[in-house]
């Protein structure tokens, strides 16, 4: 019998996963960025430059609206740079197989692209800040001073819809996914408290009380805690409870349909 | 006493839904389908092994089980001595896989898909840039390293597969189904790689449904069907095992049970079996039989339509385990 090869770590075939995903990444950035930033952007121009020109709305806006454009950016390509590949890559052809068959548990396969959609997110992110306060000029309550806590939102954020993205990467049947995108993606950006901020929901309780499901609320909320303090927003003990509970649960919940769809 | 290459016991695997690569048929509710019934099997370290059978045999099926990619319903199944459920890692460390479609990763283009296979067995860079070229050459793709995977052709992508399988230098070779769709030549050169794969010391596991496949690559065979090891044996003797003599294959213009019933008496046959219009009978010298034969069949009423010889084969042992062709 031939000799056979040392035992592999997995950190390091852990590394080899996320360096295929980070090139892949980098030969796709303008598409990404586009894919993920494009409409939150727009949205910037028409209700953080345009509407505020014209009068309809009020200058301060801006304040409420750049955190929550921050966290959709984040929140779209966490989610798609997760979902979008497991579709292709569990099709017709089986494409993951390579990486099922690397000399690890199946389940690091799946905490890789994880890890990986949390980058990409961090990358969204970072190009939407700069970006959007660039269309809406100055924003007086703006403040960068709480980087910190600005940083370990955006981790718990893409965290939590890297997650979201497993989940529906593999759970949903590749003929739906057009469908539930409409049906999940859609309210949970228009109920996330993107666009205005969760105390702005109280003369409507049902509503205020409703979105509470919503991951994106708290990442909103979050980012609107770290930008623009001195604004109401949520408490982040709160932002950071809520999301870290709804990572672990989409986790749970996405290992076992990836599972489910790697090993038949 | 020697580790063997690989082992199933009593290995069993029901699919609740149709396994991947079946039709999804528009019934409604759980099916059953029993893919393996109780498969034994034993492959010796270094050997050239055939799993033999028509689709749906529960060839895919052992193949997906031995490869960590599908759970056994119950049974064991070892590679290298290694579990492949308790186990998976450390089994995957150990074989390279083939699947029988070509699954390239196509959003890396054709070198890259080489180099990181190797990184994710945790090879160095240099060392799996210098791999992989050499597999490209071997494989005649040398100057197709930088194209995107979907400009090869089938038979590239298939190379492809079989140089990502063999870049982390796998003791067990696993290929389902390596020649289909291939043309002749390639399956030729397909051929003449893998006798120098195995040359090298590698036990390779294929499946085929190709009996001159099997008879001409492989140093025993199972002939399966139907989730079941009907026969397990070096071509050489499992030939020797085919009801005697040559096969001769009498299609009618009608129902051939009644000049089947005739010919049994008929002195030279050693077996006489029936299948519609189809009357199949043996005889070590056909040439004696053959007119006698057609004279009995018209005897019956019956016009010979069309009138085919074949010599002892592994297709002739196939047909007369399961009553049924291959292909």
């Amino acid at each position: 019998m031939r000799p056979s090869r040392p035992p592999v770590p997995a950190s390091r075939v852990f590394l080899a996963l996320l360096a295929r995903d980070l090139r892949v990444a980098r030969r796709e950035i303008v598409s990404f960025l586009v894919r993920s930033t494009l409409q939150p952007l727009l949205f910037v121009v028409v209700f953080g430059y345009l509407l505020p020109k014209m009068g309809f709305v009020q200058r301060g806006y801006g304040a409420a609206l750049l955190p929550g454009i921050l966290g959709i950016s984040l929140a779209l390509s966490s989610l798609q740079s997760v979902a979008l590949p497991m579709m292709a890559d569990f099709g017709w052809t089986k494409e993951i197989e390579d990486r099922l068959l690397a000399p690890a548990p199946i389940r690091l396969v799946a905490a890789e692209k994880v890890v990986a959609g949390v980058i990409q997110g961090f990358v969204a992110a970072l190009f939407v800040l700069p970006v959007a306060r660039l269309i809406m000029g100055p924003i007086d309550a703006l403040t960068l001073a709480h980087a910190g806590t600005l940083l370990g939102i955006t981790l718990l954020g893409a965290l939590a819809f890297s997650t979201l993205g497993l989940w529906m990467g593999t759970g949903i049947p590749p003929q739906q996914i057009g469908l539930m995108f409409s049906v999940i993606v859609a309210p949970m950006i228009f109920f996330g408290c993107a666009y205005y901020p969760w105390q702005g929901l109280t003369p409507v309780p049902v509503i205020k009380y409703a979105v509470l499901v919503n991951p994106l609320v708290y990442v909103s909320e979050g980012m609107r805690g770290a930008l623009t303090p001195g604004l109401p927003h949520m408490p982040w003990e709160l932002v950071v409870v809520a999301l870290v509970a709804m990572s672990a649960l989409l986790w749970t919940a996405g290992i076992r349909t990836f599972e489910r769809r790697a090993v038949s | 006493m020697v580790t063997p290459a690989i082992e199933t016991r009593a290995l069993r695997k029901v699919y609740k839904t149709p396994p991947p690569g079946m039709p999804q048929r528009g019934q409604s509710g759980p099916v059953e389908i029993v893919a393996l019934d109780g498969l034994d099997l034993q492959v010796g370290a270094g050997e050239f092994f055939g799993l033999l059978g028509p689709n749906g045999a529960g060839k895919t099926t052992t193949i997906g089980i031995l490869t960590t990619r599908v759970k056994p319903t119950s049974g064991a199944a070892l590679v290298a001595g290694v579990d492949v459920v308790t186990d998976g890692v450390a089994v995957k460390q150990r074989i390279g896989v083939v699947p029988q479609r070509p699954n390239p990763d196509r959003s890396l283009i054709v070198i890259e898909n080489l180099v990181f296979h190797a990184a994710y067995f945790g090879m160095h860079q240099a060392e799996a840039i210098r791999k992989a070229q050499g597999l490209l050459d071997m494989m005649g793709l040398g100057d197709r390293g930088g194209a995107k995977v979907d400009q090869l052709s089938g038979g590239q992508q298939q190379r492809l597969m079989i140089a990502r399988a063999l870049i982390h230098d796998p003791e067990i070779l696993f290929l389902d189904e390596p020649t289909v769709g291939l043309d002749p030549q390639a399956r030729l050169d397909l051929w003449e790689l893998l006798r120098q794969m195995h040359g090298e010391g590698r036990t390779i596991v294929m499946t085929t449904h190709y009996m001159e496949e099997a008879d001409r690559l492989c140093e025993r065979i199972a002939i399966v069907d139907r989730g079941r090891l009907l026969a397990c044996d070096s071509p050489r003797s499992l030939k020797a095992q085919a009801p005697g003599g040559t096969r001769i294959e009498l299609t009618l213009d009608g129902d051939a049970a009644a000049a089947a019933e005739q010919a049994r008496g008929q002195a030279g046959l050693l077996r006489v079996d029936v299948q519609g219009a189809v009357l199949s009978a043996y005889a070590e010298r056909p040439g004696e039989v053959l007119a006698s034969l057609i004279r009995t069949a018209e005897a019956a009423g019956r016009a010979v339509r069309d009138i085919h010889l074949a010599p002892p084969s592994l297709e002739t042992l196939f047909i007369s385990l399961t009553g049924r062709k291959l292909t």
